[in-house]
């Protein structure tokens, strides 16, 4: 049955990319409805048809069907996603297609069922929300079937790589999802800059593709087959296994990505359609740590603690640079593009802790560090989802990027003002909130350190885990700077003091949806945790009973004395504790508000000019951390005597060290290595007839040798 | 878990002491005055004369007595009043040096520590004594002064910090085994003090000949022409 | 039984709070030879701000209204969490040391965003300032938590304090390498000398004073309130993890009296360290802070290395 939905699912992705298609057709199908209509013993066509395809109506009445044909789409992965999580056992399957010899195996266990669940969660919400946010796009004459074609192509590629039960379908899906991703990303093809960062995204795909293929390449050369259940039980010297996983940490890795291989993700998700960011940032993502998981601890098996270490380190860095770099960033999507690198590292780290864990002989406590991993996975697209979404209305309705000239929101666009807010809480790991759950269970994960035999690994994974404070309170730093800037305060810009809410339900709809599951995650961890269970039991044999030993209220990792947290009675001791607040104070204190303006230490002429800015918010970190950015201030005054009033020109340039030291080289490399091979071509016809001479002069050689 | 409880109450003193010993090595880094690091210096010889001491004590060894006492007068007391003497008599008591780094040398400290612990745990299998864990506690002591040594511009820092590597060895000679014979105790102390006094002698040249005490203008007596 | 108690507990918690303040003020004015405000002018504060009209900025929006009530609600349930006399509560399961510092979180966030709601500058340089500190001190006191839990293996107060407890008297170079960095970060949290100046009335040398700059009448009643709560908990922290004798351990009336007759005389005495150091350090430059908290990050590490080096047999 479960089987069946997510078979469904794939369907009704694909069919809502075929009929985003007929956006400009609508002759075509309107003969064709008509030609079949009458088969079909509907009554009254030829006036319904009238209606259908009325020109004015029909390209709403067909985004409709493209998007409900999607959401449809989700709601079959979201269901089939639960059902295979709660049942507990393994669907296998084969289609059809594929090579003669290879046909496609299909695969759907708990983990698969999951991530499938995450998929249906955001292609729900981006269902709901985009009819609303492409109508922009008619007018500015993009072909609206490309974006539906491609939507529905990427949905279908995301779901079948997790269906994929076999290497070459793996591939193929992989595949189908990173091109069909490109052409989104590509989209507002019309600035350079978007065309380059296309450019990036694609060719560090194809990059990790290669390294995912070879990855497989080395399984299937011990396996001597493609299928993953026979993957599953080949067993592989420690050299190669080590050299398989890093193969696929670097691929997986850069899909996903983990610092030093995340360039594009900055440069990619801002581009793209804001639902189409949500997608990318709150689901893709999660698809590449699925690869991950799927390979390490399912296909390779025998997990060495050193391969725990090194994603341990790379999650670290990923989540502290990420964070770091995303509070320097003044655009809203490229700020919460750094901002999906630092909760990927938090993912990175609950599952290096968990292999640590694991290789080590402590299997039951490397459940904790799986479990927290999954956990913050679910949590990191259900919020980062909501804050593209509401990011995307901001976009859509002040046609304004940049921090520096939003402000003022929370009264022009209230509704959108409070689900951001919902969803910067949640990201800001504040209780009671999702985001909380899963960096506790990520601490108490690391907490179990000291149960290991190495002192080395005893000591540096506190270490890790004092990383992971910082990175909490910088990440609320950084939400309160993209919260406060951009919805607080006086309006910055023309745009801003002008917007207005959004107007089609869908916008507020899909991230209210969001928003309600971002307190349903954190107020209800324990159920989740034993919905979870099936996952940990699937991939490391045990599961993690004492998380929900005490009732449905407590979640106890350990024992209660070790360590404990209900949400549930948090959510009630606040409500509590502002309710008597609100009911003492209120009837203390009488007196009525007075609104007046407000402190200008006496010399008034206050502006929107003289709030902080984003720039200003973000000073005292670059100062302190400034090695860690490429930080170049230009100040021009007019040139003038001292104590005249001159205009001062101030630039302000923070860029990413990662490009200057390790890809701008990388590229020159390959820039000069082709050039050696360019010299092969010389233009003289007599050297390529000689070329092909002595080929065969070489092969009657070997011929006859 | 924590087994630091079965010990008696002096061994946990002398453990307590052994980290902050180390706490004093950490300072030594970060000290920006001349007069301050030497005082950080003077109190790592206190302790580690309280260390030995409490070490008498327990292990019943009536010879760490007396070199509790040499420890005390020599490095707690004669070496640093003879520092002192030297930076006031150079007038270098106002200035401030701080590291290049600062963030780079204190990382690099603490993973010193751990590299320490790392190195010295197989011999901490061997040692019948109580104190073994300060094993680890008197390595990180020398490798810290050898930090010192390299990251530090100033000859005198540079004298504290080979002091503080023989401070080091000494610890890790009391709590590793039942400390040096007598002779050999006596014997590094007097070459220790000659140290201190031949060093005096040649700050006072190095300063005449380049009018600085900044280690980095040694360079000008290259033979290679730059 | 225990459930009475343990809504008793916060109640007296937030009423003692003012209470602390005071004393704190009181020794402060005496060692620099000022003349001291009665101990219960706090309480007056509160009771005169509560009478007061509230003037709210015409640009500020309804998160500026509601923004105190949950910084309050926060610092109340994180002082029904901690054990203030007694031990063995049930709220004390309900949240961990990790969790309290997420509750001390959600109040600072708020605070943060009302600074930024009013739309001045002041608000805003408050904000920025607080959240550099904020994001700088997380670390250290989480590096102090660790050390403590690697020992007692637990991050759940009571069960932290029973372990304490359980195993006397020792001194332990963790746990006083832990207290050292835990009160250097209590200083910066809770917005004291040497960080910043609670007393200042220059804008431009505010931290947390310069977030509130707005609020008026009830509100900053209940800010001031919160503020008072928030230093007597990192002290009822402090004096009862790493000096927890004298608490009670059952629920009978004398020990429970005793145990708050124990933690008043411990928080006295901190008090008037606190007033001491402030007295005797001068406010430190904003871009000296990162040195202050690195060093606190660094007594931390060093209590986590000297339990892992030190206090652990082979």
């Amino acid at each position: 049955m479960s089987l069946f939905l997510a078979y469904l699912s794939v369907q009704c992705a694909l069919l809502s990319g075929a009929l985003a298609l007929f956006s400009e057709h609508r002759m075509i199908l309107e003969r064709a409805a008509n030609r079949l209509a009458p088969l079909a013993g509907l009554k009254e066509w030829p006036a319904r048809s009238e209606r259908l395809f009325a020109a004015p109506v029909y390209p709403r009445l067909l985004q409709k069907g493209v998007f409900g044909l999607l959401a449809l789409s989700g709601l079959a992965a979201l269901i089939g996603g639960i059902s295979a999580l709660l049942g507990q056992g393994v669907t296998v399957d084969q289609l059809p297609f594929g090579l003669p010899w290879l046909h496609w195996h299909v695969r759907l266990d708990a983990l698969s069922g999951f991530f499938l669940l995450i998929i249906g969660l955001g292609v729900i919400a981006a269902s709901l929300y985009g009819p609303g946010y492409v109508r922009e796009y008619r007018q500015t004459e993009h072909p609206l079937w490309l974006l539906g074609l491609c939507t529905g192509l990427f949905v279908a590629g995301m779901e079948l790589v997790l269906l994929a039960d076999d290497a070459f379908f793996f591939v193929i899906a992989w595949e189908l999802m990173s091109v069909s991703s490109y052409f989104l990303v590509a989209f507002q093809h019309e600035r350079a800059a978007n065309r380059r960062a296309a450019f990036l995204y694609l060719l560090m795909a194809e990059i990790g593709a290669i390294a995912i293929i070879l990855g497989f390449g080395v399984l299937a050369g011990f396996a001597h087959s493609y299928s993953f259940d026979v993957f599953r039980y080949t067993h592989l010297t420690a050299g190669w296994g080590t050299a398989a996983f890093l193969l696929a940490l670097m691929g997986f890795g850069m899909k996903a990505g983990l610092v030093p291989l995340h360039a594009w993700l900055p440069e990619a998700h801002p581009v793209a359609p804001s639902h189409i960011s949500a997608l990318m940032s709150g689901v893709m993502l999660k698809v590449a740590i699925y690869g991950l998981m799927r390979f390490g601890f399912d296909l390779l098996g025998d997990v060495q603690w050193q391969w725990g270490v090194a994603v341990l380190i790379l999650g670290t860095a990923s989540a502290v640079l990420g964070v770091l770099y995303a509070f320097q960033q003044n655009e809203i999507k490229r700020l919460l593009a750094y901002s999906s690198i630092e909760n990927i590292g938090i993912i990175a780290m609950g599952l290096g802790l968990s292999m640590i864990f694991l290789g080590t002989g402590h299997g039951e406590l490397g459940v904790i560090g799986l479990l927290a991993a999954l956990y913050h996975s679910l949590n990191h697209s259900v919020f980062k989802n909501l804050l593209f979404l509401t990011a995307g209305s901001v976009l859509h309705q002040t046609h304004e990027h940049d921090l520096e000239h939003l402000g003022g929101l929370v009264k022009r666009m209230p509704k959108t003002a409070v689900l951001a807010l919902i969803g910067c809480l949640a990201i800001s790991a504040l209780p009671p909130f999702n985001g909380f759950v899963s960096e506790w269970l990520t601490f108490q994960a690391a907490l179990q350190s000291s149960s290991l035999e190495s002192g080395i690994l005893r000591s540096v994974i506190p270490v890790t885990a004092a990383v992971l404070a910082f990175t909490g309170a910088m990440a609320a730093a950084t939400f309160a700077k993209f919260y406060g800037i951009g919805f607080l305060g006086l309006p910055r810009g023309r745009h801003a003091a002008r917007a207005r809410e959004a107007a089609h339900p869908g916008m507020l709809a899909g991230p209210a949806l969001l928003a309600g599951l971002c307190v349903l995650l954190g107020v209800l961890p324990t159920p989740i945790i034993r919905m979870l269970e099936p996952v940990s039991q699937l991939l490391l044999g045990q599961t993690l009973p004492s998380a929900s030993g005490e009732g449905w209220i407590w979640l106890t990792p350990g024992s209660r004395t070790v360590a404990s947290y209900s949400a549930l009675l948090v959510v009630l001791g606040l409500g509590l504790a502002w309710w008597t607040a609100r009911y003492l104070i209120g009837r203390l204190a009488v007196a009525e508000v007075r609104r007046s303006r407000p402190w200008d230490c006496g010399f008034g002429g206050l502006s929107p000019r003289t709030q902080y800015t984003s720039t200003a918010f973000s000073q005292p970190i670059r100062r302190i951390f400034a090695p860690i950015w490429a930080v170049r201030e230009t100040i021009r005054t007019g040139g003038a005597e001292a104590l005249e009033n001159t205009p001062v020109h101030y630039a302000l340039e923070v860029e990413d060290r990662s490009w200057y030291g390790l890809y701008a080289p990388a590229a020159r490399g390959v820039e000069a290595l082709a050039r050696r091979v360019a010299l092969i071509q010389t233009g003289s016809v007599r050297l390529y007839i000689a070329y092909s001479f002595f080929t065969l002069l070489l092969l009657l050689g070997v011929v006859s040798g | 878990m924590n087994v630091l409880t079965n010990h008696s109450l002096y061994e946990q003193a002398i453990l307590f002491i052994a980290a902050l010993v180390v706490f004093t090595s950490f300072l030594m880094l970060a000290q920006k005055r001349l007069s301050s690091l030497v005082a950080v210096f003077a109190w790592q010889g206190l302790l580690l004369a309280a260390t030995t001491a409490l070490c008498a004590y327990t292990q019943q060894n009536p010879h760490l007595y007396t070199s509790a006492l040499i420890s005390l007068v020599l490095k707690g007391f004669l070496i640093p009043w003879m520092l002192l003497r030297l930076i006031v008599k150079f007038d270098m008591h106002r200035e401030v040096e701080s590291l290049l780094y600062p963030t780079y040398v204190m990382t690099a400290a603490a993973a010193l520590v751990l590299f320490s612990y790392y190195v010295v745990l197989p011999i901490e299998q061997l040692s019948a004594l109580a104190t073994r864990n300060a094993i680890a506690v008197s390595l990180a002591v020398v490798l810290l002064g050898m930090l010192a040594m390299v990251s530090r511009r100033q000859a005198v820092a540079h004298v504290v910090g080979f002091m503080s590597i023989e401070n080091g060895l000494f610890f890790a000679a009391v709590a590793a085994t039942q400390g040096m014979p007598m002779v050999v105790e006596i014997g590094i102390a007097f070459d220790v003090l000659v140290a201190a006094v031949v060093f005096g002698v040649f700050f006072f040249h190095i300063r005449e000949s380049i009018d600085s005490l900044d280690v980095d203008r040694l360079n000008r007596l290259s033979e290679v022409d730059r | 039984m225990s459930g009475l108690i343990a809504l008793v507990e916060p109640i007296l918690f937030i009423l003692a709070a003012p209470l602390l303040a005071g004393w704190t003020k009181m020794v402060k004015c005496r060692l620099q030879n000022r003349k001291a405000p009665s101990l219960l002018q706090p309480y007056r504060e509160l009771a005169k701000l509560l009478r007061k009209q509230p003037v709210v900025a015409e640009q500020a929006s309804w998160l500026f209204e509601a923004a105190p009530y949950i910084v309050f609600a926060s610092a109340v349930l994180a002082a029904a969490v901690v054990p203030f006399f007694a031990v063995h509560l049930p709220t004390a399961s309900i949240a961990d040391v990790i969790a309290l510092a997420g509750f001390l979180a959600l109040g600072r966030f708020f605070l943060v965003l009302a600074g930024m709601d009013v739309g001045t500058a002041f608000g805003g340089m408050g904000s920025s300032r607080e959240v550099t500190i904020a994001s700088l001190s997380e670390p250290a006191m989480l590096m102090a938590i660790f050390a403590l839990a690697m020992s007692a293996n637990t991050t759940n107060l009571a069960s932290a304090i029973d372990y304490v407890l359980d195993t006397g008297v020792a001194i332990r170079p963790s746990f006083v390498f832990a207290l050292a960095g835990m009160v250097l970060v209590a200083v910066a949290e809770t917005g004291r000398v040497p960080v910043d100046n609670p007393a200042t009335h220059l804008e431009l040398t505010m931290i947390h004073e310069a977030m509130v700059l707005e609020y008026s009448g009830k509100y900053l009643a209940l800010i001031e309130w919160a503020g008072e709560i928030r230093l007597m908990l990192y002290g009822v922290l402090i004096a009862n993890i790493f000096f927890p004798w004298g608490i009670a351990e059952d629920l009978s009336l004398a020990s429970l009296g005793s145990g708050l007759a124990a933690i008043l005389l411990k928080l006295f005495g901190l008090g008037a360290l606190l007033a001491a150091a402030e007295t005797v350090f001068a406010k430190m430059r904003l871009f000296r802070v990162q040195e202050f908290l690195g060093f606190a990050y660094l007594l931390s590490l060093l209590g986590m290395l000297s339990h892992i080096i030190l206090e652990i047999g082979q």
